[in-house]
């Protein structure tokens, strides 16, 4: 069978799901005739119409709004940020009314936000942002930020499926640099459930998005020239979180490196080190450790990406302590 | 579009403007166009590291309503992506932008934005962010200071057909508009946000018709006209100097390129921009009104196109000659204080991170 990319799973999720569901429609900027900014949306709108996928006005925030508007009447709409950067300008409708609509008004909001995110592209302050952490603690919103063709995939179709909204992140260093055959048949990852993507003994990695990749690479630098064996844990879901499979990680391993892409301060490892010390303090045998961006706006030219962003041999250089330690 | 020379041609001496003027709008074409050229070149050789935004047909729009500001009394813009003319006119410098373009150390946000973003409050030109509309409300507060210290100085800003949609652009013009301030909004109507058409973008028949709900004046001009561009933005700026706050102008033009270099435009109706290339290229039409209409010697057109061509190879050798930022600049000016924040840990050596973590000799323990 043909390998898929990140991208084209994506797309694949897409077609799925309103092939399936009459009630899926699609909202953003420039996704229809042109198929969107990336090529996700391309060649939804030649199959399924202008009313199912519609190139809106310039207005992220009446593109979430309107979609919570049509998920209270039982659609399942999508929406497309052209880059994520974006969903700030729809922030109020996110955190505000959105999250709050099943609470407080009993109004479901079945409705999923996605969009390109992350770094490493040389994309400057505004079109390389990760702000799944602004989201976190707004109870009422789910976020997943796959890793893999296959999660990304299967979680944005559980994404749509599901009576809440999700946010979906989709890393754009990934969109089309990995490949890989896809499960066959109606392929749902559930939200909820990390992914254990390398097993190993001597200490852990809980990460997500382009970074588990990262630390794929660094736990096989380490295994090769140090004999250490790094267990990977991707989480896949990062609200809710899947609280047993990191507990689980670090009893077996008993050290903890956190590395994800986003800024250190109030990134979303804060939340996983304070879980750590909730249900398996007496398992570490060493501090937990954070591998992140540093504390400042993500830069535009690639020296200075390179340096504020985590790298591998960060994570190599990190998990070397904790191994030491 | 049918070309409007007929009507400029009518004109004589354009009021206002001397013969030095006329010349000069011409030159800020022409480096517009001949500056966006060399980047074209340079992306090619992928020496500029993130995209390319033209605004090739789009020149005199920029040019024309940015010459109506005084620098002399410290007027303002903010620019958009495609008003890269705008800001050579507020004093803007050719080697600047290419070092922007290049991400060189040296580049005037050394490294840290992409393109045109950047600004000098001094010259007058402040630098855009990618979300649109926001640089509305800046504007607003930026004009509202001149009118609360009483300062003789006006503000421009530009947004696109696009970012007329937005809630900034909403929120920002209305609360300009209420509070009087000497602001003049231009709504550059180039046909196209990325591949959305203007048809989806309002139901609006014209983006002026916008000022009606504001309470404020609306006026459209042909942006491919740089005469005309200058003067429907003079009489705003006049205005919002005199005390009488905001203007809406729509400017009509048309983007040939794409929204940027990677675009195919394949969403375009076929033929329209070979039209517009054909029968309303602000650059040919405003030689034609020197040469025809001013009776300005061809040569003398032809020696300010070499003296520009000479200005961009100078600044394309020092900008290649410009240094790569140094990694860690990345850590400074975050904050007024600290001037710098300090490298992660594990980019200090492995062995000051250990010595950050002082362990009591028993564990858990502090009776050591
Ligand atoms: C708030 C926001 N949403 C989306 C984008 C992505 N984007 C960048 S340019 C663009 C189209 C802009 O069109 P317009 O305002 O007409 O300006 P033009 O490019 O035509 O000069 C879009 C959608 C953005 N920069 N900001
Ligand atoms: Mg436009």
């Amino acid at each position: 069978m043909a390998e898929t990319t990140y991208l084209e799973a994506i797309r694949q999720a897409l077609f799925e799901e309103m092939e399936r569901d009459p009630d899926v429609l699609c909202l953003g900027e420039d996704i229809g005739v042109y198929g969107g900014a990336f090529k996700v949306t391309d060649g939804l709108q030649a199959r399924f119409g202008e009313s199912r996928v519609i190139d809106t006005p310039l207005s992220e925030a009446a593109i979430v709004g309107a979609a919570a508007g049509a998920a209270h009447m039982g659609m399942r709409p999508v929406c497309e940020m052209q880059f994520i950067d974006f969903i700030s300008c729809a922030y109020d409708m996110l955190t505000n009314y959105v999250a709050t609509a099943r609470y407080r008004a009993f109004l479901p909001c079945p409705m999923v936000v996605r969009g390109p995110s992350g770094g490493y592209v040389r994309g400057g302050p505004f079109h390389s942002q990760n702000p799944e952490a602004a989201f976190l603690h707004t109870p009422g919103l789910k976020i997943v930020y796959p890793a893999t063709a296959s999660d990304a995939k299967g979680l944005l179709k559980a994404a749509i499926r599901d009576e809440d909204c999700v946010l979906f992140f989709e890393h754009k260093y990934l969109y089309r640099r990995i490949k890989e055959e896809l499960p066959p048949g109606d392929h749902v990852v559930p939200i909820g459930k990390a992914r254990l993507a390398r097993e190993g003994r001597d200490l852990s990695i809980i990460t997500y998005a382009a970074t588990v990749w990262k630390a794929l690479e660094a736990a096989e630098q380490l295994e090769r020239e140090g004999n250490l064996s790094v267990e990977v844990l991707d989480l896949r879901s990062l609200l809710p979180m899947d609280d047993d499979a990191i507990a689980q990680t670090v009893r077996k391993t008993n050290r903890v490196l956190i590395v994800h892409e986003d800024t250190v301060t109030g990134g979303v490892a804060g939340e996983i080190s304070a879980r750590i010390n909730d249900l398996a303090f007496e398992w570490l045998d060493a501090p937990i450790k954070r591998v992140g961006a540093h504390d400042v706006p993500l830069p535009y030219a690639p020296q200075l990406e390179d340096f504020v962003l985590p790298q591998t041999a960060d994570i190599v250089k990190a998990a070397r302590w904790l191994a030491e330690y | 579009m049918a070309v409007t020379s007929a009507r400029t041609s009518d004109r004589t001496m354009p009021p206002g403007l001397t013969r030095d003027q006329l010349l000069e709008l011409y030159y800020y074409m022409r480096l517009t166009r001949s500056l966006e050229e060399r980047l074209v070149n340079l992306y090619r050789q992928t020496k500029v590291v993130g995209g390319l935004f033209r605004s090739l047909g789009q020149e005199a729009d920029a040019v024309g309503s940015a010459y109506a500001l005084e620098r002399s009394k410290g007027d303002i813009l903010s620019p958009l992506i495609r008003n890269l003319g705008s800001m050579l006119v507020q004093g803007a410098t050719p080697v600047e932008i290419l070092r922007q373009y290049m991400a060189k150390g040296d580049s005037p946000t050394r490294g840290r934005e992409l393109n045109i973003h950047f600004g000098d409050t001094v010259r007058g030109f402040i630098g855009q962010i990618s979300h649109l509309g926001d640089m509305v409300p800046v504007m607003a507060g930026v004009t509202l200071s001149f009118k609360l210290r009483g300062q003789d100085r006006v503000g421009l800003v530009y947004v696109g057909d696009g970012a007329t949609s937005t809630g900034a652009f909403h929120e920002g013009i209305n609360f300009a508009a209420v509070q009087r301030c000497p602001l003049v909004v231009i709504v550059e109507n180039n046909g196209y946000a990325y591949s959305t058409p203007t048809s989806k973008q309002t139901a609006c028949a014209s983006f002026k018709d916008k000022a009606l709900g504001y309470g404020i004046p609306g006026v459209r001009a042909d942006g491919n006209d740089v005469v005309a561009t200058y003067q429907v933005t003079k009489e705003a700026v006049d205005r919002a100097r005199a005390g009488e706050g905001v203007t809406l102008i729509e400017l009509t033009t048309y983007r040939r390129k794409g929204h940027a270099e990677h675009d195919n435009q394949s969403y375009v109706p076929p033929g329209e921009i070979d039209r517009w290339a054909r029968e309303n290229d602000p650059l040919d039409r405003y030689t034609r009104e020197l040469t025809t209409g001013q009776g300005i010697a061809s040569s003398e057109l032809e020696e300010l196109d070499g003296r520009v061509r000479g200005e961009v190879d100078r600044a394309t050798d020092e900008a290649e000659a410009s240094p790569a930022p140094e990694p860690r600049d990345a850590l400074r000016g975050v904050y007024a204080d600290p001037a710098e924040v300090p490298a992660l840990w594990y980019r200090e050596g492995i062995r000051s991170a250990v010595e950050t973590h002082e362990r009591p000799s028993s564990w858990g323990t502090h009776d050591g």
